[in-house]
């Protein structure tokens, strides 16, 4: 008996529609947010991430209303984000239907936000995302959906979010993102020895031998993905069996 | 059937409201002491925290009527926070009472693995139990906490384990409590739900 690893499949959004590019631009449609949650959730996920990613504040009424559409289709946990920047913009995520939200770049800017939504809602709702990008010999967090250097080391940033608050990190390679070349193990590995709370792995899934190196070598709680899935490259059942007749403990569907 | 939900401002209301619809259950909410009361079965849902919940019970006047409701034999299901908020303290927040139908403390876990305890896990049975009977021994439930009671004497009936044995889930007589969430936990999850309400008198 042991925690089981999680599969999360992630949908970016512009807020209404599930999005995707490669490396954080060269955006295209792929499909209806509440049609690949439904989707998702018999398949076997187990948590499932819904994300704002164009995250302007005209929209936020259409985005909120698609976290309803897709936490009515769930029986699973539900974490969403995409610009939260004070604690109301965090209530309204939550009471639109979310167990747990993102934030990013205003966390960076703003450390006491995680104090502040941690203490609101609690550490297992406040999850950290951190955009991060090798450079030299180390990885930098990047903000602004990864188009701005920030200067701060990820890991080191890793750390302090949790100090301020943070129960959870999502980890994202944005030198893997939208690759399909491998999880970046030796940062979700740095960043997992780095700090107590569960860590998601994002960026760079491919097969299920990635899933697994990720589990083993990057030391991951959880791995989030998004294109293999919306694409039916890989389905959720096989990974699991896969991951599961590897030795890794996961829950299996159904 | 008439459910009631206790309403105190947090709680993932609408996510167990949305699981008992599909379960054909029309649930509604309660936030004053005159709403517990002539309900065929109350529904304790909870994320937060220990002190938070209980301080907005209090305000709203809801702890002795939560009480005699559960003396009148009227079946509760506690979730999450809600199985904590019934015990009688908790680490979390020393100076507050709680509901204190059992008489034991939750307990911060231990820092012997990640916390908070986060996914899904699977559970040890120690008793025979109402609310799991027809589900498999290997099933996995969706926990997210970083208190938890140890010991609930005769009422576990079933323990999971994270850094240490804690109780995942509990009954004694009316009371029933899970640690998990049965609403974020698939179809196993809705079957704890179902036979919740079973208790309850509902025939599905």
């Amino acid at each position: 008996m042991s925690l089981a690893h999680r599969i999360i499949p992630c949908l970016d959004t512009d807020g209404e529609r599930v999005v995707k590019g490669v490396n954080f631009v060269n955006l295209r449609d792929a499909g209806d947010p509440a049609a690949l949650a439904a989707r998702y959730n018999i398949e076997g996920a187990d948590e499932l991430v819904v994300l704002d990613i164009a995250a302007s504040r005209d929209h936020r009424p259409t985005f909120l209303e698609t976290i309803r559409r897709v936490a009515a289709e769930l029986a699973i946990p539900l974490t969403a984000g995409g610009g939260v920047a004070n604690v109301d913009e965090g209530r309204a995520i939550l009471r639109a239907g979310a167990d747990k939200l993102t934030v990013n770049t205003a966390a960076i800017r703003n450390p006491p936000l995680l104090t502040a939504l941690a203490a609101e809602f609690g550490s297992q709702a406040v999850v950290l995302a951190i955009d991060a990008k090798r450079v030299g010999d180390r990885w930098e967090a990047f903000v602004r959906g990864g188009s701005v250097a920030t200067g701060i080391d990820a890991v080191e940033w890793a750390r302090q979010g949790v100090d301020s608050g943070a129960g959870e990190i999502l980890i994202t390679s944005m030198d893997k993102d939208g690759t399909r070349s491998g999880f970046d193990c030796p940062l979700t590995a740095a960043i997992s020895r780095a700090v107590s709370v569960p860590v998601i792995a994002s960026g760079g899934a491919d097969t299920p031998e990635t899933f697994l190196e990720v589990f083993r070598e990057g030391r991951a709680d959880a791995a989030l993905a998004a294109s293999i899935f919306h694409d039916s490259i890989q389905g959720l059942g096989a990974l699991k069996r896969y991951l599961g007749e590897n030795g890794v403990s996961v829950r299996q569907a159904g | 059937m008439n459910v009631a939900l206790v309403e105190y401002g947090a709680g993932n209301l609408p996510s167990v409201e949305r699981a008992l619809r599909l379960l054909g259950v029309e649930s509604r909410r309660a936030s004053t002491p005159e709403a517990l009361s002539g309900c065929d079965a109350l529904i304790l849902p909870g994320v937060g925290h220990f002190g938070a919940l209980m301080r907005s019970l209090g305000e709203r006047s809801l702890v002795a009527p939560l009480r005699d409701a559960v003396s009148r034999g009227t079946p509760l299901l506690g979730i999450c926070l809600g199985l904590q908020a019934m015990f009688a303290t908790s680490d979390e927040a020393p100076g507050d009472t709680g509901l204190s139908l059992f008489p034991q403390k939750v307990s911060a876990l231990p820092a012997t693995d990640r916390l908070p305890h986060m996914g899904w896990n699977q559970l040890r049975r120690a008793r025979p139990s109402k609310l799991l009977e027809g589900i498999p021994e290997d099933a996995y439930f969706y926990f997210a906490h970083s208190y938890a009671a140890l010991d609930a004497g005769e009422a576990g009936v079933a323990y999971c384990d994270h850094c240490t044995p804690f109780v995942a889930a509990l009954e004694q007589k009316n009371v029933f409590a899970t640690q998990f969430h049965p609403e974020k936990s698939g179809p196993v999850g809705a079957k704890i739900l179902t036979n919740f309400l079973r208790q309850a008198g509902n025939k599905v």
